[in-house]
């Protein structure tokens, strides 16, 4: 009797376990797929159809009002804009002057006048490149920093100064040192994008519950296999907040140390149209840039929350 | 270590070898200095265990009990004396002392198939091929009835059903020695009274060497075949050891009138509130 009622508890507690919320950002995909499908399917299925409108107007009320706020802008951009002294170009100046900037990122009609898509991918090769190099050495040295304290009195105060010193004060020592633009920004990013990475890793290290490092002792995990089976799930959270911080801030780097290094990026793109008084291209290379900033934080942000899925502590 | 099993009665059958400790726990002292203070938990442990000996270890809060438990699992290590396995002396952690930690401590990260699967991969890795590490993972998960559960992440199951997976984690390692550091603290009367029953077939199925620590008075008569009962810390010594001569297979029930177990009963709390009764200035 006793025995099968204590089962009949561990039964319902196991059923009303926490269950993980499901993240917002991951929630809005799947309702706009179903959104836009064919409507024909409607006329036999009102169960369906109900979900299909209910799935419209959840879209609607998360698009509508920012494309509101958006006109309204617009309109008070235009009437500012419009007067003959005015030293920026209104919206509808800027669609008129730059509208194949906008509706073909993809041309190319010579060797420096391609489209702004192809610039951002090459700026966002530079990014890659940095950003994994930071990445990996970044998070390799969080966690010889966050394991030893004796690294940790070593290493931090210089990482405490490297780190307050801006992008572009790195540029002219890495030209100096690598003697060609294209591996100098790729530079400026690492050394961006390093110090949060670093920084966050140590910390979810040092944050490592005793309860785990006992079960790795017990279980006598040699170093590599503490560092993948215990280290990196545990400090994960961590991890994807430095890494987070960290593509911010190298998107912001590559911008400005393009500017600087010339060649094919969007940087510099931004500083030739500035050069040859192109002030409708410099807007929508700002708008480019914005979109492109948002959708890479938001990447970050979904692979973290993809691997650090099991990991938030029960 | 676990026991040949005795063909008729399917209970462990346990070999003792005279004159050899099993599990020798000899004067230890146990200090911690933290810059210039100082701090004795533990003074002049004595204690001997033999194999398959159920052994659980009582006293306040307060008087080193967890101290000790991670001293035999090499988890801390011993001021003076020494703790001796099979005649080796213990200094540093391994799966021969497996140990169920208070608040389980399962990987959040793993499911429950896999915090089991780590420990076999990690301590049969060599011995047994991928098929035979496989099922050994389910039959230690089938052992604390946690066979459905094998695909849940540990937020998905209850308090008790972690702790039989920890449970399991332990005795997957084959362990000489399974160390209980209060493994039911944390945990509801009914679902204690349930990993209690657990915990007592599993030793009498596989005759394993147990050290418990517990608080709870009824717990260690019920399980033990000697209670250790330790005196106030600091500088905490074990006061007196009680054997419960209680025979085997004990019934929750039937032990609530019998009179030998309210007899080891009254000398537990006798021992802890009257002679020893917790006092909190002494922290």
């Amino acid at each position: 009797m006793k025995s099968s009622a204590a089962r009949l508890q561990l039964v319902e507690t196991a059923n009303c376990g926490p269950r993980r919320a499901v993240p917002l950002s991951a929630g809005a995909l799947p309702a706009a797929m179903i959104a836009r499908a064919p409507p024909a399917a409607d006329r036999g299925l009102p169960g369906f159809a109900k979900r299909v409108m209910q799935n419209i107007s959840s879209v609607l009320a998360t698009v509508v009002p920012p494309l509101v706020v958006l006109a309204v802008l617009m309109i008070i951009w235009e009437l500012a804009c419009s007067g003959p002294k005015s030293g920026l170009p209104p919206p509808t100046k800027i669609w008129r002057e730059a509208k194949d900037l906008i509706l073909d990122p993809f041309f190319v009609n010579g060797p420096q006048d391609i489209g702004l898509g192809l610039r951002i991918l090459t700026s966002l090769q530079r990014v890659a490149i940095g950003f994994g190099l930071s990445s990996v050495v970044g998070v390799l040295l969080g966690a010889l920093v966050g394991q030893s304290v004796w690294a940790m009195r070593g290493l931090d105060p210089i990482f405490q100064v490297l780190r307050t010193v801006p992008p572009l004060a790195w540029l002219p020592i890495s030209l100096a040192a690598f003697r060609d633009a294209s591996p100098s920004a790729i530079f400026v990013i690492f050394i961006t994008a390093i110090w949060p990475i670093i920084i966050n890793t140590a910390v979810g290290i040092r944050n490592i519950p005793q309860d785990y490092r006992n079960v790795a002792e017990v279980l006598r995990l040699n170093p590599l296999e503490y560092f993948w089976r215990i280290m990196i799930p545990s400090a994960a959270p961590y991890i994807f907040t430095g890494l987070r911080i960290g593509i911010g801030l190298s998107w912001l780097a590559i911008i400005a140390a393009e500017m600087l290094t010339g060649g094919v990026g969007i940087g510099f793109f931004i500083w030739d149209a500035w050069n040859s008084s192109r002030l409708s291209d410099i807007v929508v290379a700002l708008i480019y840039i914005g979109v492109v900033g948002f959708v890479l934080d938001r990447l970050v942000s979904w692979i973290g929350q993809l691997a650090t899925r099991g990991t938030a502590a029960s | 270590m676990i026991a040949p099993l005795d063909p008729k009665t399917h209970t462990a059958m346990i070999v003792r070898q005279p004159g050899r400790s099993f599990l020798k726990i000899d004067h230890v002292d146990k200090v911690f200095e933290r810059g210039a203070s100082r701090t004795e938990v533990l003074r002049d442990v004595n204690l001997t265990i033999e194999q398959g000996e159920f052994v659980t270890i009582i006293g306040h809060s307060g008087c080193g009990k967890s101290t000790l438990l991670n001293l035999i699992a090499g988890l801390t290590p011993v001021t003076r004396g020494a703790v001796l396995l099979e005649d080796r002396e213990v200094n540093e952690p391994g799966p021969d002392r497996a140990v169920v930690f208070q608040n389980h401590s399962l990987l959040p990260w793993l499911t429950t198939h896999e915090n089991v699967k780590l420990a076999v991969d990690k301590v049969f890795g060599r011995v047994k091929s991928r098929e035979e590490r496989r099922e050994w993972t389910m039959r230690m998960l089938e052992l604390v009835q946690m066979a459905h559960a094998g695909d849940k992440h540990p937020s998905e199951i209850s308090g008790g059903m972690k702790q039989r997976v920890g449970i399991a984690r332990a005795l997957a390692m084959e362990p000489k020695v399974l160390l209980l550091d209060e493994p039911f603290g944390a945990l509801d009367a009914l679902t204690r009274a349930h990993l209690q029953d657990s915990v007592m077939q599993i030793h009498a199925t596989l005759g394993n060497t147990v050290i418990m620590i517990t608080h709870d008075v009824d717990e260690a008569v019920l399980l033990s075949d000697r209670i250790v009962m330790m005196t106030n810390g600091p500088s905490a010594t074990i006061g007196e050891v009680l054997t419960v001569d209680l025979p085997r297979p004990r019934r929750r029930l039937e032990m609530v009138s019998d009179a030998a177990y309210i007899r080891c009963r009254e000398a537990v709390m006798k021992f802890l509130y009257e002679r020893h009764s917790y006092v909190e200035a002494a922290e």
